[in-house]
């Protein structure tokens, strides 16, 4: 039953990859339907156009919603969040902190919205039970003292670098399902209502690669709209909707916050780790590529926040983030926040196209359900009869997948014991021996990796210095390793600072200043890689 | 109950007069009193002097300057003719060309006079390394690091021998980013003695090889990987109280040059000087209050005065001049808020942006620099500050170094410069003052 997939290089000189199943997009999504396709014994290949979790998946509140958050305005999303959350608390413990969660209201909040709130809650299945302002506020000392109303709801967080790494892990050993990052889909050959073959480019060097494959899926997220357009498919129909989120420097609450009133700005706080993230805005966008934090953004989410946690206000930022959301436009448009936030699956029968499927919308929480549903349908149309397995069977949890846990590091470390074992990220307590393991075996480690890739597969550069120093010495640790051997190191580190520069831009204040200026100092003013071009040439009157 | 006993013996008010007071101790601040003590002006320095051991030892006067596109400079005496052109407000602007020599070759004549040897200012720009292996254009190189840039030039036959556990230095990284232009150059790794296992701390290393043991040793194994190397590069770990000394050693005893490649900070070179000023200032009879800020400084009709304390109590300090070298964001002479710059010791007015959209670019290394470096202290042309109407705040105040607004000393590859540059001037005006 698992073919194997093969490359062959024809008389074009173009490489040609097949598979059973191409899945475009290295989201949750896709990275969950590659694992769901390989339990039923269907090879897949993986492909993103940057690397895993470049999309929503990456920049995300990481809330594994128990469904309240639904409850007043998509009941049907708010089940959905519910069963899901269960089922990946049960099977995947690995990727989740089971934190709980409160939603609470402060003075001047809907008080007729709070009244109704358990109610919802009961429609929904969603344990709710209420507690006092006072209760509260012992739970949580950060909480505002003008705290009305506090209910507590099996809310969680789930670290999405991890689940996405794990299936593609699981995928891979079971039956070697690919992934491949920094190819994107160009186009697509169709003949007859069938796609014969899709042109894919590897980004990085640019060379065109053919793959074959039985079923394509695209689980393209908010892309989907434009991979669909390629494939000559014109029925997703996406309107786009930005999100801008912060990260503190420590950790705030020890549970999930959501403010108690229908969905606006700044309104959760999901603690991650060491650190907590504060969310989110919604604003309508056209664009999908340099979608970046503004100022306006960040101060606002401070902003509302602080309504429900004062601390907020004066607290220390590392970092802020932008993602789109898709939206998807059948239901409502008045409100974005409002949209659906369901999934859609389309089968593209409709488009003359019998092997090509899209997949889009719906949440980080229900990733799972999407893939199955995609899964189901995929291997229907292959004649593969065998059930979807996601619902029973665990995630195992691969050892080179570990690293992004937040606080999992140092844990490791002093297991190890190994006083050898240098420690490159002090912030997050990455030490040598974890960067050993990802550039060997972590899931798209098959190609040359940039600090970008090893940072995602880690911790490494997501503490409050947020890569300006250990991007150094690990840099200076892959040399030494004779990882690097020229010149390739300097522009991946200088490629390393110009992306967390990105999440850094409008958060810097206070000890963000004093540390950016070091940074700076360092980079450009020692290093000089703000002019890697003149830097290793010579002076005139050297030659 | 003994506590405050204890306490009120312990605390006392200390009261210092003086002609001179300088806040603040990174390059600027420690410029000025050499400047002041070679005058023989009275002069007390506070502040904590943390900030030096950022720099790698080299003084920069100008590395870059920008036009349409941003170039290296070669001759940093030609860039600054240009820079006065492009960039009338930069303080070093403000300084002639005669003046910013002669501050060089005061500072690095001092230095070396109290045991840090420096090469005097020249007409070009040295070409010097760095822990990645990249060039950097530099003005006065410290006599351990001399080697280097001569090697360099030279192409010469060369070893750069690195650490076991000694973190962000990597020989090879070195020899990989330069093998190109210098296909001579190797790198090598052993153990430095008795710091054989785990991480190890160029601070530690540099104070280990005061010992002529440790030189013994560790000469024995980088003489076992020398081969026919004509030069040996290592981390800048050369001694810490006498850098030239050990250098000249380790040179007899492996029978040929050796010299230092700075580190990520803290690096010794900066250490070294924070120590020898530390050492040297109070001998010459300046008074040196080294790990404390200044909380409150009240000008009078015809003093000033500032207020600290430490952990024996209360310091008060009075003085007819004072110079604000209290540097940036990092040492504190500038704090960022979510809503704009402040200078808070002073409360001076910030020359700043108008939002905080506009303190970084899009693009990190944007070659146009962010626009947060060029905020600052406005000051006029005796390196006075200025309030809100434009006229100096107080006679009696001066500031020098970092906090000066229109100058980028990161792109522009010129700490020192401003440094020196400011500090000579606001002495001078200080000296015409006191007269
Ligand atoms: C601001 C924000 C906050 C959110 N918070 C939460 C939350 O707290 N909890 C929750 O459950 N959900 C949350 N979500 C929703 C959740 O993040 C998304 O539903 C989920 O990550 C979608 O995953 P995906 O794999 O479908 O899409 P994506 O993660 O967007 O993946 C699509 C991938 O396709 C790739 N791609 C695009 N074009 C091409 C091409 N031509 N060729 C190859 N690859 C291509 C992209 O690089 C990308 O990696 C949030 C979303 C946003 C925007
Ligand atoms: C990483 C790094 C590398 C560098 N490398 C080089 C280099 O290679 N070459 C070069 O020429 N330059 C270099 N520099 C720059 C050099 O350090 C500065 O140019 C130099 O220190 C002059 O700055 P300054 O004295 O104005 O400010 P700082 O050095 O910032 O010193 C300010 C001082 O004021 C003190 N202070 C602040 N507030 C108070 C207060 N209220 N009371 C008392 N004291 C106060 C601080 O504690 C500090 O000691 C580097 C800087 C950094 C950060």
């Amino acid at each position: 039953m698992v073919t194997h997939s093969s490359t062959t290089r024809q008389t074009t000189g173009r490489r040609t990859f097949e598979t059973e199943v191409l899945v475009i997009g290295g989201g949750v999504t896709g990275a969950g339907i590659l694992r769901d396709l390989a339990l039923r014994g269907i090879h897949g290949l993986l492909i993103d156009k940057k690397d895993l979790c470049a999309g929503a998946s990456g920049g995300n509140h990481g809330l594994l919603h128990s469904g309240a958050r639904y409850v007043s305005n998509d009941l049907q999303s708010a089940v959905e969040c519910r069963e899901e959350g269960e089922i990946l608390k049960r099977l995947a413990p690995q990727c989740i902190d089971n934190t709980g969660g409160l939603f609470v209201s402060v003075e001047g909040d809907d008080e007729d919205f709070a009244g109704k709130f358990p109610g919802f809650c009961l429609a929904a299945g969603i344990s709710c039970q209420e507690i006092s302002a006072t209760e509260a506020r012992q739970l949580e000392p950060g909480l505002s003292a003008s705290t009305r109303r506090a209910f507590m709801v099996p809310d969680a967080t789930v670290d999405p670098f991890r689940l996405a790494l794990e299936n593609v892990a699981h995928a891979r050993t079971l039956n070697e399902s690919i992934y491949r990052p920094h190819t994107e889909i160009i186009s697509f050959d169709i003949e007859a209502g069938i796609i014969r073959s899709a042109l894919c480019r590897d980004n990085r060097s640019g060379e065109e690669l053919r793959v074959i494959a039985r079923q394509y899926v695209n689980a393209g997220g908010a892309w989907a709209m434009n991979i669909a357009h390629l494939a000559g498919c014109r029925d997703v129909h996406l309107l786009y909707s930005k999100g801008t989120l912060l990260v503190t420097h420590d950790r705030l609450t020890k549970r999930v916050i959501n403010r108690l009133r229908p969905p606006s700005d700044g309104d959760i706080l999901v603690p991650g780790g060491t650190v907590s993230v504060l969310g989110t805005t919604s604003l309508r966008t056209e664009s999908l590529d340099r979608v970046l934090p503004t100022v306006d953004e960040v101060n606002r989410n401070i902003l509302e926040g602080a309504a429900m946690l004062p601390a907020l206000a004066h607290t220390r930022y590392i970092r802020a983030f932008s993602r789109v959301r898709p939206l998807l436009q059948s239901v409502g448009d008045s409100d974005d926040r409002s949209a659906t936030r369901g999934f859609a699956l389309l089968d593209h029968q409709s488009q003359n196209l019998k092997n090509f499927c899209t997949i889009t919308g719906g949440k980080l929480t229900t990733y799972r359900l999407m893939a199955e549903k995609a899964a189901d349908l995929v291997a229907g149309r292959m004649a593969n009869t065998t059930a979807c397995r996601t619902a029973i069977d665990p995630m195992p949890g691969g050892d080179a997948c570990r690293w992004t846990e937040p606080g999992a590091s140092p844990k490791y470390w002093y297991q190890a014991h190994n006083t050898e074992d240098t420690i490159l990220c002090e912030c997050e307590m990455v030490p040598q021996s974890a960067i050993d393991q990802i550039i060997h075996c972590a899931p798209g480690a098959e190609e040359d990796m940039t600090l970008e890739a090893i940072a995602l597969r880690s911790r490494a550069g997501k503490g409050p210095c947020q890569g300006s120093f250990c991007g150094i010495r690990i840099a200076s640790y892959l040399y030494d390793r004779g990882y690097y051997q020229d010149r390739t190191g300097l522009i991946h580190m200088r490629d390393f600072f110009n992306e967390r520069f990105k999440g850094q831009r409008t958060v810097i204040w206070g000890q963000q200043m004093a540390q950016m200026e070091l940074a700076e100092a360092l980079h450009c003013g020692l290093l000089g890689l703000d002019c890697l071009e003149d830097v290793c040439q010579d002076t005139p009157e050297n030659e | 109950m003994n506590d405050r006993v204890e306490n009120t013996m312990i605390q006392e008010a200390r009261h210092f007069e003086t002609d001179l007071a300088v806040i603040g101790s990174g390059l600027a601040g420690f410029a000025a009193s050499t400047f002041a003590l070679n005058r023989g002006i009275r002069t007390a320095q506070a502040g904590n002097t943390g900030a030096v051991a950022y720099t790698t030892g080299y003084l920069d006067l100008l590395g870059r300057v920008h036009n349409e596109d941003v170039c290296p400079v070669t001759d940093p005496w030609q860039g600054l003719r240009q820079l006065r052109q492009s960039q009338p407000l930069h303080p070093m602007a403000r300084v002639s060309e005669d003046d910013l020599r002669a501050a060089f070759r005061e500072f690095t004549s001092f230095i070396s006079d109290c045991g840090i040897i420096y090469n005097a200012p020249g007409q070009f720009n040295a070409t010097a390394l760095t822990p990645a292996g990249t060039l950097k254009p530099t003005l006065c190189v410290p006599a351990t690091m001399q080697a280097g840039v001569d090697a360099l030039a030279r192409k010469a036959r060369c070893v750069i021998v690195d650490f076991k556990g000694l973190r962000g230095f990597s020989a090879r990284q070195v020899v990989a980013n330069l093998k190109d232009t210098w296909p001579e150059l190797r790198a090598e790794r052993v153990l430095f003695p008795e710091m054989e296992t785990g991480e190890i701390y160029p601070e530690v290393m540099a104070r280990a090889l005061e010992v002529p043991a440790h030189r013994q040793a560790l000469a024995e194994r980088i003489r076992a990987v020398v081969g026919d190397a004509e030069v040996i590069g290592v981390p800048a770990v050369l001694g810490m109280h006498n850098p030239d000394l050990v250098m000249a050693e380790m040179m007899r005893l492996l029978g040929r040059p050796i010299f230092e490649i700075p580190t990520m900070p803290p690096s010794v070179p900066g250490i070294r000087l924070r120590e020898m000023f530390e050492q040297v200032f109070p001998q010459k009879g300046l008074v040196l209050i080294p790990q404390q800020k200044v909380d409150k400084v009240v000008f009078n009709a015809d003093d000033l005065q500032l207020s600290l304390s430490d952990n024996f109590g209360p310091i008060t300090i009075r003085a007819k001049a004072v110079i604000l070298a209290t540097g940036r964001f990092l040492s504190g002479g500038l704090t960022a808020a979510i809503d704009g710059i402040r200078e808070p010791l002073l409360g001076l007015p910030v020359t700043q942006t108008a939002s905080r959209e506009d303190w970084y670019h899009l693009q990190y290394m944007d070659k146009r620099g962010h626009e947060i470096h060029r905020t600052g202290i406005e000051v006029d042309d005796k390196f006075r500050p200025l309030g809100e109407n434009g006229q100096p705040v107080n006679d009696r105040l001066f500031a020098a170094g970092l906090i000066l607004a229109h100058q980028d000393w990161i792109r522009g590859r010129c700490g020192a410069g401003v440094a020196l540059a400011s500090a000579y001037k606001a002495v001078e005006a200080v000296q015409e003052l006191l007269r």
